[in-house]
C-alpha cells in the first residue's frame, strides 16, 4: 500500500517535473527539493547553492529542520504543526496556502550527506545575503568549516563584496581555501595574504599545513615565515590584552586600596573590615538596580548606576564614621587590637548581609553602554565595562588629588598623617579628621564596590577575595600617599595578569606574594615610604 | 615589669596535676569503663572532641608565646598548624596501603586518579612514622625560620607583619588548592585506616589520641611556661613594651624574636599532627586567613600573656562554636564578631584577667566609699 503511493506520488512529481521544466529555473529547484532519491535532492540543493539566489534560504532552512513537506501536486511546502493538521506556507515567499491533514503531505526526509549540503549551500547563500552580518558571519564560518570546492564560492562571493570588513574575511578564506588545495604558486600567494591574519583559526590552520608532510620547499619556507611573523603578532596581541586586563584589575584593586592606604596613613590603623566597603558598596548597586527595575519605566534602567555611584558612597561612607567612632577610635595606639575589632566587624557585616539577602549570589547586569566591547590591534578583545571602569578610577583619582591638595579638609589630613601631635596643637580638630578621613577611605571603597559589581558577582564575601590584594597593594605601594598606591596597585594588577599565561593563576599569584615578601626586604616601609619625621614611629 | 613571671609555683603545680589527672584519667576512664547507654557514661563521639579542643589549646598557647609575651601577632599561624597536620596526614596516606580504592600499595588514591606513576620525591619516606613525626617539627621550624629571618632581619614589626603573615598564608591555601603539588589538592588528605597500627575509627585509639593530645598540651604549657619564665623569656617581654629600648639595652632583638617565632611554629605544627588522625581530614581551608585570625580571639578571649588564658579561650570559645553551630548556625558569626570586638574594646585581660578585674574593683570601691564617707 505504502509502496504504491509512494510509486504514484513519484510518477507525478516526475511528471510535475517534466511539466515545468521551462518554468523559471528557481521555482523549479525548489520543487525539486522534494524529489524521490538523495541524489536528486543533493544536486537541487547544491544547485541552488550554485544559483546563489537568497531567496531560497528558508526552504533550505525547512529542509535541513524536517519542516518540508512535498504535496500530491508534487510541489514543497513549509509546513507549521498545529494539532491534527498542518498550516501549509509557501516556501519561497512564505504565503498562506490553506491546510492540510497530516497524511495528505509527505515529510520530505533528509540524511547526512543531504544535511551536509544543506549547510554548505546555506553558507555559500549567506554569503550574498543582503544582512552585512550575516554576511561577515558567512565569511568567518567559511574559515571555519573549509571544504575543497568552497573557493569558487568564496571567488564570486569577493567579486560581489562592497563592505571591506566582509572582504577582508573573505579574502582570508579564500586564501585558506586556496592553502589546501591551489597550485603551489597559488599556495605561496595564500600564505603571504594569510600572514597578515591575527585570526588563531588561521594559525592553527597553517601549523596542520606544516605538519603535513611533503611541500613544496618555496611553499614550505613562505608558511615558515608567516607562521613566525603570525606568532608574534599575536603574541603582541595577547601580551597588549594581559596588560588592559592588568590595568582593569589594578583600577578596582587601586579602588579598594586608596581608602585602607588613607586611614593607616592617617591612623596608623589597619581596618580589617575594609573588604567588607566594597561588599557593601556592591550590594547598594543590587539594591538601586532593583529599585529602578521595580518603581521607574524601564528605559530607566541604564542611568541606575549614575545613581548607585554616590549612593554607595555615602552608605559606606556612613558606616565607615559609624565604624570608627562606635569601634576604632576607642583603640588607636593599639593597631592590632585594631585588626582583631573590625575583623569581628567584618564577619558581623557578612553574616547581616547573608541574613538580609541571602547567600546566594546576585546578579547585577551591565547597563547597555557597558556592555560588549570592541577589538583592538586586528585580535585584542577591549570589554566597555573594564574601560569605564579604568575611566572611573581615573576620575576617582582625580577627586581625590584634587581633595587632598586644594582643600582645607585635606591639608588637614595631610598634616595629621605627618605629625597627629603638632597638628592637634595647630587646633586642628583630629578627632573629626579621623572620623572624616575613615569615612572618606570607606566612601571610596563603597565606589570600588560599584565598580566590582560590574565584572563580577555580588556575593556577601565578595570583600575577602579582594582584601588580601589590597593588603598587599599598601605594603608594595607606602601608607598615606597617593601615588604610591596608585604605582602599587596598577602594578600589582598588571603582574598579576601578566604571569597568569605564563604560570597559571594560582602560581602567578603566589609568585607575586613571595615577590613582595621579597621586596619588603629592602624597602621594609614601602616603594614610596614617608620621610624624615613621620617616618619613625 | 614587677610581676616577672616565674615558673610553677607550688600552688600552680597542685593545680597543674589536678587537671592533667581528671582530663588523662577520669574522662577515658569515663567513657571506657560504664556500659553503653548508662548515664554516667561519657559518650563517644566527645572524646575526639575533647581531643580537637586540646589540639586548639596547644595552637593557642603557641600565639600566646609570641603574641602575648613578645608581642608579634602572626595572622599565620594556622599555616604551621597545617603543615605540621599535613605531615602527619601524609603518613597515615601511605598506611592505607592498598586498602584504598584503587588498591595500588604505593601511590595514595588521588595520584592514582590524577594518572600519576611515580611517588613524588617530597613523599619519599613518610610511610615511616618517625620520619613524619621529624617532618612534623622540621618542616614549621625550618619555614618559620627563613621566614622570621627574612622578616625580622629587615624590622618589619606591628601590623606589618600581621599582614604579611596573613599572606603568607593565604599564598600557601592557594597553592595548596591545586592538584599538581601533590597534596590531593582541594580534597587534601582523608579516609585514613590506621596510626601506628592501631585502627582510627577505634574507641581505644581515639582514647589512646586524645590522652596524647592531653599530655602534648600539659607539655606544651611547661615548656611555654619555661621559655616565659627564663632570661630569654624576660628579653621577650621587654621587646612587646619597648622594642627601641631592649635594642639600645644591646639585646639582639631579632634573635629572641625568632627563637620565639620558630619554637612557636613548631608547637603549632605538633598540634596540627595531633588533630589530623582525630578529625580524619588535612584540606587547604586550614590555610584559610579566616582561621588563623581565629586562633587570636581564642588568646584574646583567654588573655594574652598567661598561657592559662589561651587554653581557656581556646576551649571556651571552641565550645561556644560547637554548641552554637549545632543550635543556631547563623547566630555563631554574630557571637564571633561580637566576641572580636568586646574582647578588645571592653575586656582587654580576656576571661582570666577578668578575675583580676573583679577583684580589683571589689578592692578599689570600698576605698572609694570610704573616700565619699570621709568627705
Amino acid at each position: 500500500m505504502v509502496g504504491l503511493r509512494r510509486l504514484l506520488l513519484a510518477t507525478i512529481a516526475i511528471l510535475a517535473m517534466a511539466a515545468s521544466a521551462r518554468a523559471d529555473d528557481f521555482h523549479d529547484l525548489i520543487d525539486r527539493l522534494g524529489a524521490e532519491s538523495f541524489d536528486a535532492k543533493v544536486q537541487a540543493v547544491d544547485a541552488l547553492g550554485e544559483l546563489g539566489d537568497g531567496r531560497a534560504v528558508p526552504a533550505l532552512k525547512a529542509l535541513s529542520d524536517g519542516l518540508l513537506y512535498r504535496t500530491a501536486d508534487g510541489h514543497v511546502v513549509v509546513v507549521e504543526p498545529a494539532g491534527d493538521t498542518y498550516r501549509l506556507f509557501a516556501p519561497v515567499d512564505h504565503g498562506g496556502l490553506g491546510e492540510a491533514k497530516s497524511g495528505a503531505v509527505d515529510k520530505v526526509r533528509v540524511n547526512n550527506r543531504l544535511r551536509g549540503s544543506i549547510t554548505g549551500a546555506l553558507s555559500r547563500l549567506t554569503m550574498v545575503s543582503a544582512s552585512r552580518d550575516d554576511r561577515l558571519n558567512a565569511a568567518r564560518d567559511a574559515l571555519k568549516h573549509l571544504s575543497a570546492d568552497s573557493a569558487p564560492a568564496l571567488e564570486r562571493a569577493l567579486e560581489g563584496e562592497k563592505d571591506p570588513e566582509v572582504r577582508q574575511a573573505l579574502t582570508v578564506a579564500l586564501s585558506a581555501a586556496r592553502l589546501t588545495t591551489g597550485t603551489n604558486e597559488q599556495r605561496i600567494a595564500a600564505i603571504s595574504v594569510l600572514a597578515q591574519s591575527t585570526d588563531s583559526e588561521v594559525r592553527s590552520l597553517l601549523g596542520r599545513l606544516a605538519n603535513s608532510g611533503d611541500l613544496d620547499p618555496g611553499v614550505r619556507k613562505a608558511l615558515e615565515a608567516a607562521r613566525r611573523g603570525l606568532e608574534q603578532r599575536l603574541m603582541w596581541i595577547g601580551f597588549a590584552e594581559n596588560l588592559f586586563q592588568g590595568l582593569s584589575l589594578g583600577s578596582v584593586l587601586l579602588l579598594a586600596a586608596i581608602g585602607l592606604a588613607i586611614t593607616f596613613g592617617v591612623m596608623g590603623v589597619i581596618n580589617m573590615a575594609h573588604g567588607e566597603m566594597l561588599m557593601l558598596g556592591a550590594y547598594t548597586t543590587f539594591v538601586v538596580q532593583e529599585v529602578f527595575r521595580a518603581f521607574l519605566p524601564p528605559s530607566w534602567i541604564d542611568s541606575y548606576l549614575i545613581v548607585s555611584a554616590p549612593a554607595a558612597f555615602l552608605v559606606t561612607g556612613a558606616v565607615g564614621i559609624v565604624l570608627e567612632r562606635s569601634v576604632i577610635r576607642f583603640l588607636y595606639k593599639r593597631p592590632l587590637e585594631t585588626m582583631l575589632a573590625t575583623w569581628g566587624v567584618s564577619l558581623i557585616l557578612q553574616q547581616a548581609v547573608r541574613v538580609v539577602f541571602g547567600s546566594p549570589n546576585k546578579e547585577v547586569s551591565n547597563p547597555s553602554w557597558m556592555t560588549g566591547g570592541f577589538t583592538w590591534l586586528g585580535g585584542a578583545t577591549i570589554t566597555w565595562n573594564r574601560l569605564v571602569i579604568l575611566g572611573f578610577c581615573a576620575v576617582v583619582m582625580l577627586c581625590l588629588a584634587v581633595l587632598l591638595r586644594k582643600t582645607s579638609f585635606g591639608l588637614h589630613m595631610r598634616a595629621v598623617t605627618q605629625n597627629r601631635d603638632m597638628a592637634a596643637v595647630m587646633g586642628i580638630p583630629t578627632a573629626r579628621i579621623d572620623a572624616l578621613t575613615f569615612g572618606l577611605g570607606s566612601g571610596i571603597a563603597g565606589i570600588g564596590g560599584v565598580a566590582l559589581s560590574q565584572i563580577g558577582n555580588v556575593s556577601p564575601n565578595l570583600g575577602t577575595i579582594y582584601i588580601v590584594d589590597s593588603f598587599l597593594v599598601v605594603v608594595f605601594g607606602g601608607v598615606g600617599n597617593l601615588m604610591g598606591t596608585l604605582v602599587g596597585a596598577l602594578s600589582l594588577g598588571v603582574v598579576n595578569k601578566l604571569l597568569e599565561p605564563v604560570a597559571g593563576a594560582v602560581l602567578g599569584k603566589v609568585a607575586v606574594l613571595l615577590a613582595i615578601i621579597l621586596f619588603i626586604q629592602k624597602r621594609p616601609r614601602g616603594l614610596f615610604a614617608l620621610k624624615g619625621r613621620a617616618a619613625e614611629s | 615589669m614587677s610581676a616577672a613571671p616565674g615558673f610553677l609555683d607550688r600552688r600552680g603545680w597542685i593545680w597543674f596535676l589536678a587537671i592533667g589527672v581528671v582530663l588523662i584519667v577520669v574522662v577515658p576512664l569515663l567513657n571506657a569503663l560504664p556500659a553503653s547507654g548508662a548515664a554516667v557514661r561519657l559518650p563517644d563521639y566527645l572524646i575526639p572532641l575533647f581531643g580537637k579542643y586540646a589540639c586548639y589549646a596547644i595552637l593557642a598557647l603557641s600565639l600566646d608565646l609570641i603574641w602575648g609575651y613578645a608581642g608579634i601577632l602572626s595572622l599565620g599561624h594556622g599555616a604551621f598548624f597545617a603543615l605540621g597536620g599535613y605531615a602527619m596526614g601524609m603518613y597515615l596516606m601511605r598506611q592505607i596501603g592498598t586498602r584504598g580504592v584503587y588498591a595500588n600499595a604505593v601511590l595514595p588514591d588521588f595520584m592514582v586518579f590524577l594518572n600519576w606513576k611515580a611517588l613524588p620525591w617530597y613523599w619519599y619516606g613518610f610511610d615511616h612514622f618517625a620520619f613524619a613525626a621529624l617532618m612534623v617539627v622540621l618542616v614549621p621550624g625550618v619555614f618559620a625560620f627563613v621566614f622570621g629571618w627574612f622578616a625580622f632581619r629587615s624590622r618589619i614589626t606591628g601590623v606589618y607583619f600581621s599582614i604579611i603573615t596573613q599572606a603568607l598564608t593565604y599564598a600557601l591555601l592557594l597553592a595548596f588548592f591545586r592538584n599538581d603539588m601533590g597534596f590531593g589538592g582541594n580534597n587534601g588528605l582523608t579516609d585514613f585506616k590506621d596510626i601506628l597500627g592501631f585502627d582510627v575509627h577505634e574507641q581505644s585509639t581515639r582514647r589512646a589520641l586524645y590522652i596524647t593530645s592531653v599530655i602534648a598540651m600539659g607539655g606544651v604549657f611547661l615548656v611555654c611556661r619555661a621559655i616565659v619564665a627564663s632570661k630569654l623569656g624576660r628579653v621577650m617581654l621587654a621587646l612587646r613594651d619597648s622594642e627601641a629600648r631592649v635594642r639600645f639595652l644591646g639585646y639582639s632583638a631579632e634573635r629572641a624574636k625568632l627563637f620565639g617565632f620558630t619554637v612557636s611554629a613548631v608547637l603549632a605544627g605538633i598540634a596540627g599532627a595531633l588533630y589530623v588522625p582525630q578529625v580524619g581530614i588535612i584540606n587547604p581551608s586550614e590555610f584559610s586567613p579566616a582561621n588563623s585570625i581565629e586562633i587570636a580571639i581564642w588568646v584574646a578571649v583567654g588573655g594574652r600573656g598567661t598561657l592559662g588564658g589561651a587554653l581557656v579561650g581556646a576551649v571556651a570559645v571552641n565550645l561556644a562554636k560547637s554548641w552554637l553551630t549545632g543550635e543556631v548556625p547563623e547566630a555563631w558569626l554574630f557571637v564571633l564578631g561580637g566576641l572580636f570586638i568586646l574582647v578588645t574594646l571592653v575586656f582587654p585581660h580576656g576571661l582570666v584577667g577578668l578575675a583580676q578585674q573583679l577583684k580589683t574593683m571589689r578592692r578599689l570601691l570600698p576605698a572609694v566609699g570610704a573616700r565619699k564617707l570621709a568627705e
